[in-house]
């Protein structure tokens, strides 16, 4: 087809990236919603082979940074780099082939089924070579979500959780460096939490930048490589969760007092809310 | 639910349901249904199409028919005696003509509406976009406009649908989304006013024209010409062959508009061309024959029902079955009373009202109200 001659020639692949590369990273990043100053200088960054957690209280700025990431808000200053260039210089279709954006509730307006939706991860690669993987790379993202026994029915008719799972296997499927995750784990159950992040960290193991909107902030010690905590629209800490981890910066951003302890048996850090 | 599998450590237990298989039963029931309503339409189209020729005041027998097509194609076949050739080739072909385009550019325009607003009930007569198109069409029958020829009444409705689509999609969309409740209000707004930009100029116009309009107005294909089907083709077969290349984007935003940039579709883009190509397209369709509702909200929903609503098939599927659609109810119209006729818009609205009452109560069900 005409169409896929062009889309090819009009798109320029993603390299293979050196672990640590800096793969996504806003500076001075200055994001205005209305009246409201939502991020006021934010400096942040992902490099390949990493998950970084993006945590904080309601309304601290952690989604529309992550869409400022993700290039669906115009910052109103500062700026957004994407696989080095500037977010702005790539086009829709070559953003597509690099960043993959899991939204925090996933709609669908027709009955479309499930292997349908996670075939929709791979548009972006339509008229490429690597379009020739595609029932495998489906296959593969539906088993690593365990949603591999939904794949006949319509996404319509799954519960939260499922359509939560089937919406993280068309991000995988897309196959992108860089992951934008925003709440992937908010509506599962305790096991499939756990799984999403396990899938987190095999992404990053493959050399993907995975960041990831969280509250748990267990499932944050327990999974992410760096942690950066907002605060009133500003990065309050960003490091591993060992340093950023404090009782007093926690109690302090969250405006409640919060323990935090290692496992007596892994050493991780859990982190509890004081309780009278 | 089934959600949660065998209770295990790790993830091992997916893993050990062996290599998966997508292509689960009923995904590959869906992909053959296409093929079979493909077929099954095609050939309802050429039956209409022969049965429409044949049937009327005056009686051309089927044989007769093919004999003639035949002979116009040069292969074999004869010519019928100079009435029955001139009735054939110049009253009941252009009218089948003219019922197949705009049949098709309805049924399209209605699968593009509702893939551009995520919305089943999107359809250009119900959110007010044929009523745009109508005040057009008519304002250049009441200024006796004829600056561009036959092609004038087209173009002016074009632009009336133009307008309209755009202003309908501007007022009905808030963060994003298009709620049902907003579209099918603004739909009442724009065509409450359309209908009384209508009677203005009605008001204003002489007695010929005023009869022009009124006819016009309620649906017909009476009037169909050779010259008239060649006025509206070219509009038709542009918006028809703009389509098809936007199915895979409409599915992708399906998902909504965020995620489907993120899958690199250029958004604003697609919805500019697809808003006009529906203008175009229901331009084509009023300029003949007036307001004919529901064609286009009944033929892609059925056809979602039956084959999925992925668009690679949706909306030629859609343009097909909505010729055939017209087609019959236009052969249903000029038989059912005959020898009176009854005005076409006048027998689709009759069918597909309840069709939209009963799609109406769905979707509030589903939603659990309006909110």
């Amino acid at each position: 087809m005409i169409r896929s001659l062009f889309s090819v020639r009009h798109r320029e692949l993603p390299e293979p990236v050196e672990p640590g590369t800096v793969l996504t990273s806003a500076h001075e990043l200055h994001v205005k919603l209305g009246a409201r100053h939502v991020l006021r200088g934010v400096d942040i960054e992902a490099r390949a082979s990493e998950v970084v957690a993006l945590v904080g209280p309601n309304g601290a700025g952690k989604s529309t940074l992550l869409a400022a990431l993700a290039t669906d808000l115009a910052p109103d200053s500062g700026t957004v780099r994407i696989c080095g260039r500037d977010a702005g210089t790539w086009s829709a279709g070559e953003l597509a082939l690099r960043r993959a954006v899991l939204p925090q509730s996933a709609q669908l307006s027709f009955p479309f089924l499930v292997e349908e939706v996670v075939r929709m991860g791979r548009a972006p690669w339509s008229g490429t070579p690597l379009a020739d993987n595609d029932d495998e790379v489906i296959a593969a993202a539906l088993r690593a979500t365990e949603a591999t026994e939904f794949t006949g029915r319509p996404f319509s008719a799954l519960s939260g959780g499922e359509r939560a799972r089937v919406a993280l296997a068309r991000v995988l499927a897309q196959q992108a460096p860089l992951l934008l995750l925003d709440e992937p784990t908010a509506a599962l159950d305790l096991r499939h939490q756990e799984l999403v992040l396990r899938v987190c960290r095999e992404r990053a193991a493959a050399g993907d930048a995975v960041v990831v909107v969280l509250h748990d902030l267990g499932l944050a010690a327990a999974y992410a490589d760096r942690v950066a905590v907002l605060h009133e629209g500003t990065i309050a800490a960003d490091g591993p969760p060992a340093e950023v981890f404090d009782g007093e910066l926690l109690s302090r951003v969250y405006r409640q007092p919060v323990e935090v302890l290692p496992h007596p048996r892994t050493g991780t850090l859990l982190v509890f809310p004081e309780r009278g | 639910m089934t959600a949660t599998v065998a209770p295990s450590k790790d993830a091992e237990p997916s893993a050990a349901e062996g290599p998966a298989t997508p292509k689960s039963p009923s995904g590959r029931a869906r992909r053959s249904i296409p093929y079979l309503l493909t077929v099954g339409m095609l050939a309802g189209l050429v039956v209409i199409c022969l049965l429409s020729a044949g049937i009327g005041a005056y009686k051309i027998p089927l044989g007769d028919v093919i004999g003639s097509v035949q002979h116009r194609i040069g292969l074999g076949g004869a010519a019928l005696d100079r009435v029955g050739e001139s009735v054939l080739w110049n009253v009941r072909f252009p009218r089948v003509v003219l019922a197949l385009i705009v049949g098709a550019s309805l049924g399209c325009a209605g699968a593009l509406m509702q893939g551009v607003f995520g919305n089943p009930l999107a359809e250009p007569a119900v959110i007010g976009i044929s009523s745009g198109a109508a005040v057009g069409g008519v304002a250049s029958i009441a200024f006796g406009l004829t600056f561009l020829g036959t092609w004038t009444l087209p173009v002016c409705a074009f632009v009336g649908g133009l307008v309209t689509v755009f202003l309908v999609y501007a007022m009905s969309r808030s963060g994003g989304r298009t709620e049902v409740v907003t579209l099918i209000l603004t739909g009442v707004a724009v065509t409450a006013f359309g209908m009384a930009m209508i009677g203005l100029f009605i008001f204003f116009a002489d007695n010929a024209e005023v009869t022009q309009i009124t006819f016009w107005q309620l649906g017909s294909l009476a009037q169909a010409t050779w010259p008239k089907v060649l006025a509206v083709l070219p509009w038709a077969l542009v918006g028809l062959a703009i389509a098809p290349f936007y199915s895979r984007k409409l599915d992708l935003l399906a998902l909504g508009e965020r995620p489907a940039r993120h899958l690199g579709v250029d958004v604003e883009r697609m919805r500019v061309v697809l808003m006009f190509t529906t203008a175009l397209l229901t331009a084509a369709a009023v300029a003949v024959s007036g307001i004919i509702s529901f064609v286009g909200l009944v033929v892609p929903h059925l056809l979602r029902m039956l084959a999925g609503p992925g668009h690679r098939f949706l909306i030629p599927g859609s343009a097909l079955g909505g010729a055939l659609v017209l087609a019959v109810c236009d052969l249903t119209a000029r038989t059912i009373a005959a020898p009176a006729e009854l005005p076409l818009g006048v027998l689709t609205g009759l069918i597909g009202s309840p069709f939209f009452f009963w799609l109406l109560r769905r979707t509030r069900r589903k939603q659990g109200g309006w909110a």
